[in-house]
């Protein structure tokens, strides 16, 4: 069998003949809105083919994909994989995402399964399709199903070539009918399945091809539309007024203080406050001058500079060995011990995160419709059909009143403030009876947005006296990663839903570090704390690109390149010595054979004492199915404590390869974004309030500092399914910069981001601890 | 209120406004153009960036009253027929993931290359001071502008 899911087991029944009735009928997609509680999504069946496919008269095809593409190509992939199992060249497959009337909700964008789980019903679809165009084609020609075959977008007689029939001729405008297996499930974890059976991977003609994004010419003309672009007619602006010390509430609002500007309005509905105007520089102006009084709070949140003692001290809330969503599993803290008092050596360090905000290229916008009966959202958000339900649930809708429509948005890496954007639009258009659009300030997609935890890394190990590895603990403690879950369908999760008084329904969880290290004591545990400020907080947390993978895997491969150098040992060989063989190692092996990796014991012979000084750092990760290691080459200069990663070398073992340049360029993407994270980004804060409001004040990767080189090997394994590439190389980018800056200077830096100032401090303090 | 008027890619347009509202704003609501973007409104990103006379400048910044020269915007700077070769080597190498910052670089790159055909590496860099891109479009974008030079080059040998 090739990469297709077995998640649902395939049914005979599917077979029968029955099933091949050609209906006319008006299908799931086209279903006028009902007044109906589920939500327009559902009202697309899972079960039937025509949910995913349409072949219109001239036998082009429509995919509904029900997954999202953030900008990495996703969408061109999947009309890849619909026009190989149909044998049409990929200019006849358009692919549909993102408008909950015409798709199935798979989840949007989420945990880069847009191809490894998204394409799965969709490919079985055009399987499924195929087979029922090759018995229709068969039919039409009067021949067996056994003497045709597809070529070119037609059914055509094997013997006579030239007696055919065209998809548009056998099924054009109509409907399949034909009913798939679907597995139950909605979101991420829908699949469905056809009776005929995918085609293996060994035909593949247009899937393994670099095929170019086709939403690129209209960007780069400037004629394409972004969701700040939407414009509805009576379109009022709004803008959210937040408060100046985090966790305050306006007590009273002074209306006359926008009196004099044209038809602005105040939205005050409990504790959530707006203001709405006919013209967005009208909004502005009435935001920025609306006299509020704010209720009196102790300030939320404890000096900067004590944040990670803050950590270190709160009491524990949930701890566990296992997975967040799961049970908890209780650490093996004893077997630890055992260990570790039978070592030679113990090694201890400790490392820490900061906040960071997804500062998206612009701050989050909306537009919301709101009907009395219904309402429609046009957002950003990568989980549209969520957010629809979402902004249902806070109007107090049948979530099938609602209808959300995705337009590509500034840039999305998780649940920014697309998802607030959304309520915030629907609470202002509710309270005007006008269709509202919503876009914040710079600060509010930085310091307002939900943020990436902050956290602290325990790590501990032991060596016998040949330097192996005896006992091995990594805890991670910090503030829970699920204070906003990025399904958007809970109100509760949104800045106006706290304040509309949607109780808190926040998760305690963390992860662990992912990879296979097989040390013969293995212990890795996290523990969460309290949030600083429960309700509306501006330091929420959600997901970010790579949830927790840059955090977790700064310490576990930091120490790993600790241990490595305890144990006189080369790091790369290190970690072959406690990787299983095969894919992982594989990978690790092709990183060091494409960068000509000689094996040494990281750092320099001497402390370098000024000038600009070179090293390199390596760090690999699994994180679930897909494989990377990354070598860093770095410049340290030690005057003025730039650090430049000038080059990478990126292995990526992501199973088969759909589109290589695609693939390339989301790989390129995480490592550019994760220099910038590692280098730069730090979200500050005062005890009242984020101080992180734009981009001087949380500064962001610049054109002088970008890599010259990402060089990337792309270890393709056809024999397996496709796995996400969307955020795995993310977290090997800390790590490897860290090791590399230790290879060059002899500094360790177990405190992210290595800002030139911090990099200035941690040479002082070295020179501090040299004697003389 | 006051009657400002306004050269935007080659049309004439009088606008009855607040001198100091942003040409952003006068663009995208008052023209219902869309390619200059609102990223900061701070001019600290470049989304919002167009050309006057042909040199950058930030139009979230800058008030609409301010605006004495002809103004170019992205959508101004070629045609899907004729795209400029900056665009044209933008869309080759595949150079941005969201694109919603686009107005800037690309502009940018078009007025550096008008004034210096063959930049260096670092030339390149240090042109680009002041833009941000948030997907990490960095190395592409350099060697797309690099791709633009050879083009220029090779049209003018």
């Amino acid at each position: 069998m090739g990469w297709y899911g077995t998640a649902v087991k395939r049914r005979d029944v599917l077979k029968g003949a029955g099933s091949l009735v050609v209906s006319l009928a008006v299908p799931g997609a086209r279903r006028a809105m009902a007044a109906d509680d589920r939500p327009l999504w559902r009202a697309l069946s899972p079960a039937q083919l025509d949910t995913y496919l349409k072949i219109d008269e001239t036998g082009r095809v429509t995919a509904f994909f029900g997954k999202m593409d953030m900008g990495q190509g996703v969408d061109i992939s999947i009309a890849q994989i619909v026009a190989e199992e149909l044998d049409l060249p990929l200019d006849r497959v358009d692919v549909v995402m993102g408008d909950t009337a015409l798709t199935v909700n798979q989840g949007g964008a989420s945990g880069s399964t847009g191809i490894e789980r998204g394409a799965n019903p969709l490919r079985n679809a055009a399987a499924e399709a195929r087979r029922v165009l090759l018995e229709l084609g068969a039919e039409m020609l009067g021949v067996d199903a056994g003497e045709v075959a597809v070529a070119e977008g037609a059914v055509y007689l094997r013997a006579d070539p030239v007696r055919r029939a065209g998809f548009g001729e056998l099924i054009g405008g109509g409907h399949f009918d034909v009913r798939l297996e679907w597995n139950g499930s909605y979101g991420n974890a829908l699949d469905a399945l056809g009776s005929a059976a995918p085609k293996d991977p060994s035909e593949y003609r247009v899937v393994g091809q670099p095929f170019p994004r086709r939403d690129l010419p209209e960007i780069v003309m400037g004629t394409h539309e972004y969701i700040v672009d939407v414009r509805v007619p009576d379109m009022m602006h709004g803008r959210v007024v937040r408060p100046p010390v985090a966790g305050s509430v306006p007590v009273s609002v002074n209306i006359d203080s926008i009196g004099a500007i044209a038809g602005a309005r105040v939205v005050h509905e409990g504790d959530y406050l707006g203001v709405v105007a006919g013209r967005e520089w009208d909004a502005v102006r009435a935001a920025q001058q609306l006299e509020v009084s704010w209720s009196e709070v102790e300030p939320p949140f404890p000096d900067m500079d004590d944040l990670y003692d803050h950590i270190r001290r709160a009491p524990v809330v949930r701890e566990s060995a296992g997975g967040g969503r799961g049970a908890d599993v209780a650490p093996d803290r004893d077997a630890v011990e055992a260990a570790l008092a039978r070592a030679d050596r113990v090694l201890q360090a400790e490392y820490e995160f900061p906040f960071q905000s997804h500062g998206s290229m612009g701050p989050a916008c909306a537009v919301c419709d709101y009907r009395g009966d219904s309402a429609t959202l046009w957002t950003g958000s990568q989980k549209p059909h969520y957010a629809a339900e979402g902004v249902a649930n806070i109007l107090g809708l049948p979530a099938g009143n609602v209808r959300g429509i995705w337009v590509p948005g500034p840039g999305s890496y998780g649940r920014n403030d697309a998802g607030d954007a959304a309520m915030d639009a629907a609470v202002m258009s509710r309270a005007v009876s006008r269709p509202v659009r919503v876009q914040g300030t710079r600060a509010e997609g930085t310091a307002w947005d939900p943020k990436a935890p902050a956290s602290v890394h325990f790590a501990r190990a032991g060596l016998d006296a040949a330097g192996n590895v005896v006992g091995y603990e990594m805890r991670m403690k910090g503030f829970s990663a699920g204070d906003v879950e990025s399904n958007e369908s809970n109100p509760s999760y949104s800045y106006a839903g706290a304040l509309l008084g949607w109780p808190n329904t926040s998760v305690h969880r963390l992860s662990n570090p992912g990879d296979r290290y097989g040390f013969p004591v293995n212990v890795r545990y996290w523990q969460t704390i309290a949030p600083l400020l429960e309700r509306a907080s501006p330091l929420r947390t959600a997901h970010l690109r790579d949830p927790l993978g840059p955090q977790n895997h700064f310490a576990s491969e930091c120490f790993m390149d600790e241990m490595a150098v305890a144990a006189g040992a080369d790091p790369v060989e290190f970690r072959l010595r406690y990787l299983p063989d095969g894919r992982d190692a594989d990978v690790l092996r092709a990183a060091a054979e494409r960068y000509g990796w000689e094996p040494a014991v990281p750092g320099p012979e001497a402390p370098p004492s000024d000038g600009v000084v070179t090293g390199r750092g390596v760090a690999y990760t699994r994180r679930g199915l897909p494989v990377v290691a990354v070598i860093a080459d770095v410049e340290v200069d030690l005057d003025t404590g730039r650090v430049w990663p000038r080059r990478f070398v990126v292995a990526s073992d992501q199973g088969i390869v759909v589109n290589p340049l695609w693939l390339r360029r989301t790989i390129e993407g995480n490592i550019i974004h994760a220099v910038s994270r590692t280098l730069h980004e730090e979200v500050r804060f005062t005890p009242e309030r984020v101080t992180s409001v734009d981009w001087i004040s949380y500064p962001i990767l610049e054109m002088v500092d970008a890599p010259e080189e990402i060089d990337i090997v792309l270890v393709n394994r056809p024999e397996l399914p496709p796995y996400g590439a969307g955020e795995p190389s993310t977290r090997t980018v800390p790590p490897a910069i860290a090791n590399a800056v230790f290879d060059a200077t002899g500094l360790r830096i177990r405190r992210a981001p290595f800002s030139r100032e911090r990099i200035l401090a941690a040479r002082r303090a070295s020179a501090d601890r040299q004697p003389g | 209120m006051a009657v400002i008027t306004l050269d935007v890619d080659g049309t004439a347009h009088r606008l009855d406004v607040e001198p100091e509202m942003p040409l952003l704003y006068a663009l995208r609501d008052e023209l219902g153009l869309n390619n200059p973007r609102f990223g900061c409104g701070l001019a600290q990103c470049g989304s919002c960036t167009v050309l006057m006379d042909g040199q950058p400048i930030r139009a979230c910044v800058v008030p609409v009253a301010a605006v004495t020269g002809k103004v170019q915007t992205l959508s101004g700077l070629g045609t899907a027929e004729e795209p400029h070769p900056v665009q044209q080597a933008f869309i080759d190498e595949q150079a941005l993931f969201c694109g919603y910052c686009m107005n800037g670089w690309i502009l940018y790159a078009a007025a550096l290359l008008e004034s210096d055909p063959n930049p260096s590496d670092e030339a390149i860099r240090q042109a680009f001071t002041g833009l941000k891109c948030r997907c990490g479009s960095h190395s592409a974008i350099l060697r797309a502008v690099k791709r633009a030079a050879a083009t220029l080059s090779d049209r003018e040998g």
